[in-house]
């Protein structure tokens, strides 16, 4: 197994000699200071988190049991430091995300697609980001607005971009491709037409085994028929009329969940043969090295000039092992996957490798009740 | 939705600009831009009168890509409840007024082919936005704008001189009217018809397009209905354990509002099922008037918008 952990001054000092480290200019907030450029998901596998990093990882579990519920909550400044402080989360994995993304997509460009009517919604989309990152992360991103005429500056990916909004021509690429490129986590444009969600546009780079090249031109039933349960239970049904009438600036947000083995940000379909045989890989000996929870912090945003939604769905991996050095999550780890529902379990990918990973947490749980809620002790 | 999260405008300019209708300009008191927003959205106005609060709805009409303020036109209503007369008569150059947010409700189809839009009276208002997100764009369309007599044609200079040769206009002192038929049973496949007016003229444009097979997803229409004045009655909320008496004048959500219970809304007409609220005790009638609940939902007995309707009843108990 691979064991070059990035140590936080290693990192510092590649950081600085890629010429990327970000020195903030303004007051200074939570935003991350380190970046670990250097990081991989692929092939020898380098990505870790940090103890802070730890510490403010999205457990989805509330309690010891988990089953569906429309779990969806107003995306509103949450505690400072945690995942939910601002609309889109920067953190130590920023820039080896980006370049993650650029290695899938210069392998297959139709992980991102906009159909053509979403032109309008692709710049509603630039503008949010590039306001949020700008006026949360000062340090690190910067928008400057004369009109119509725009200039970008990402820091950290070293980028100063001029360019006239609404002129795709100005920039290099299309509005929604550009903006994704220099941001963490899957996005996702619906239209909203004939009562329902059309899934048409997006940047699909780090997904838990879905495609957006087959899903586009999808209602928002049909891109979900493959859930097991939701849709007896009248999940989609609920959830699709509460996002036909989501707001404008009140955006929302939920969690949900599941495994992979190893540190792998793109688990497509596209790419099974490359991932799916991992799972046949878990032994009690590794499990806490490979098997990773994997969070998606999904937010949801009406988006103004297209009345477009855009889905934000930004991936969280943590290993085992990462996940044991809080004693409350190693009990309730343990718990939560010894009682799921065999058909969240199947639908989740875990069937070969569940058991062994509920024996590899079994020594971890003392049987201590636990606290409520996801945070640590 | 909460009052927290409404903008303050300042009104900056109104006009009288038919014998009904008052053009209204706001812009933030703060400067800078309003929230973006797409053509055929609507905002709600909130109006704090001496004695009670009016919330209206009003489309907006002003070019979605001008940011500066928002326009709305207000048309007094001869029965009205005091929105209209508050906006026609108390608001002046320089007044403050709470706005929350734009919902589009009667948004464009990206993917038409076409878009046919009718437009009767103050139904104008929705496509003076919705004419301009189509203007730079590839998708042909059409304006066919009604009213009584060229004295009622609000917003034609600004028809003119931004949509030359798209609109035709129908006047009633001419004895011109849209020939639904005519219109609508010619149309190139793909094409998406809208209508925004009158009752009588949506429901024969409605009638006339399904008539001729259109597909109902084809087939848009928005409507705000001003609360009706009724009898007065009393509710009782059964999470909130309170009273509330319903006067003639007040719709049932302002009486609720009135008793600092919050009923989420978005519309306020009768259009988005969003203030959708249980029934858990009736012995009368519910007066149905919204446009959300189907005939056999409404018969049920079981459910109301508290946005417009109301109850002629000895007793009713809501889920509030």
């Amino acid at each position: 197994m691979n064991t070059n952990h990035d140590l936080p001054g290693a990192s510092r000092a590649a950081a600085l000699s890629d010429g990327v480290a970000s020195t903030p200019s303004g007051p200074a907030r939570s935003a991350w200071q380190v970046f670990k450029p250097h990081e991989t998901f692929r092939d020898d596998f380098t990505f870790r988190n940090s103890p802070e990093a730890i510490r403010r990882f999205p457990l989805p579990f509330a309690e010891d049991e988990y089953m569906y519920s429309v779990n969806i909550e107003p995306h509103v400044a949450g505690p400072r430091g945690s995942v939910v402080e601002f609309a889109f989360d920067v953190d130590e994995h920023y820039i080896a995300e980006c370049r993650e993304r650029e290695l899938v997509l210069a392998a297959e460009p139709l992980r991102y697609q906009a159909l053509p009517h979403m032109l309008s919604a692709q710049w509603d989309c630039l503008e949010l980001i590039m306001e949020s990152l700008a006026r949360d992360y000062p340090a690190h991103f910067s928008l400057s607005r004369d009109g119509n005429r725009w200039r970008w500056i990402n820091r950290p990916l070293n980028i100063d971009q001029s360019f006239t909004f609404g002129v795709p021509a100005s920039l290099p690429r299309e509005p929604l491709d550009y903006i994704t490129r220099q941001a963490q986590g899957d996005f996702v444009v619906m239209d909203q037409r004939e009562g329902d969600l059309w899934t048409e546009a997006g940047m699909v780079t780090t997904q838990a085994d879905w495609s957006l090249d087959f899903d586009v031109g999808m209602t928002f039933k049909e891109w979900h028929g493959p859930v097991p349960l939701a849709h007896e239970l009248g999940v989609f049904d609920r959830a699709l009329k509460f996002l036909l009438n989501l707001r404008l600036g009140q955006p929302v947000r939920r969690l949900n969940w599941t495994m992979t083995v190893n540190p792998r940000l793109d688990t497509s379909p596209e790419n099974y043969p490359k991932w799916g045989t991992d799972r046949a890989s878990v032994t009690l000996q590794n499990a806490g090295d490979r098997v990773h929870l994997r969070v998606e912090l999904q937010g949801l945003w009406r988006l103004p000039r297209s009345n477009a939604v855009l889905f934000g769905i930004r991936c969280y991996l943590i290993s085992l092992n990462e996940i044991v050095t809080i004693p409350k999550w190693g009990r309730r780890m343990h718990r939560v996957l010894k009682a799921l529902h065999p058909a969240l379990v199947d639908y989740k990918g875990l069937t070969r490798y569940r058991d062994t990973v509920v024996e590899w947490l079994a020594p971890y749980d003392d049987g201590a009740l636990t606290t409520p809620g996801g945070g640590p002790e | 939705m909460s009052e927290a999260q409404t903008l303050t405008v300042e009104v900056t300019a109104i006009e009288q600009i038919t014998p009904l209708i008052k053009h209204f300009k706001l812009a933030p008191i703060a400067g800078g831009s309003m929230p973006a927003f797409s053509g055929g959205s609507h905002i709600v106005v909130v109006m704090k009168g001496a004695s009670r609060v009016h919330r209206n709805p009003y489309s907006l009409l002003s070019p979605p890509n001008e940011l500066g303020g928002y326009e709305i036109g207000v048309r007094r209503m001869e029965e009205s409840r005091g929105g209209s007369h508050f906006m026609h008569d108390e608001v002046r150059v320089g007044s403050l007024l709470e706005i929350a947010h734009p919902v589009n409700l009667f948004n464009l189809d990206k993917i038409a082919r076409k878009h046919v839009m009718i437009a009767g009276g103050i139904g104008i208002t929705p496509f003076m936005a919705m004419l301009e997100d189509l203007r730079e764009g590839p998708v042909p369309y059409e304006l066919h704008y009604s009213v009584r007599s060229p004295e009622h044609a609000a917003f034609l200079s600004r028809l003119n001189e931004r949509q030359a040769g798209r609109f035709r206009m129908y006047y009633d002192s001419d004895n011109r009217f849209i020939d639904f038929d005519g219109l609508l049973s010619n149309q190139p496949l793909g094409t998406h018809v809208y209508v925004c007016g009158p009752a009588g003229l949506i429901t024969r444009v409605i009638d006339s397009a399904q008539g001729w097979g259109w597909p109902d997803s084809h087939i848009h229409w928005e409507q705000f209905s001003a609360p009706p004045v009724g009898d007065a009655f009393d509710v009782f909320l059964a999470r909130s354990k309170i009273t509330v008496h319903v006067p003639p004048d007040q719709s049932l959500m302002e009486s609720i509002e009135a008793q600092g219970v919050e009923v989420p809304y978005l519309c306020r007409g009768g259009v988005c099922g969003f203030c959708q609220t249980k029934v858990l005790e009736l012995d009368g009638e519910l007066i149905h008037n919204d446009h959300f609940l189907s005939d056999a939902e409404k018969a049920r007995r079981n459910t109301i918008m508290p946005c417009v309707s109301r109850a002629r009843c000895k007793t009713l108990v809501l889920d509030l």
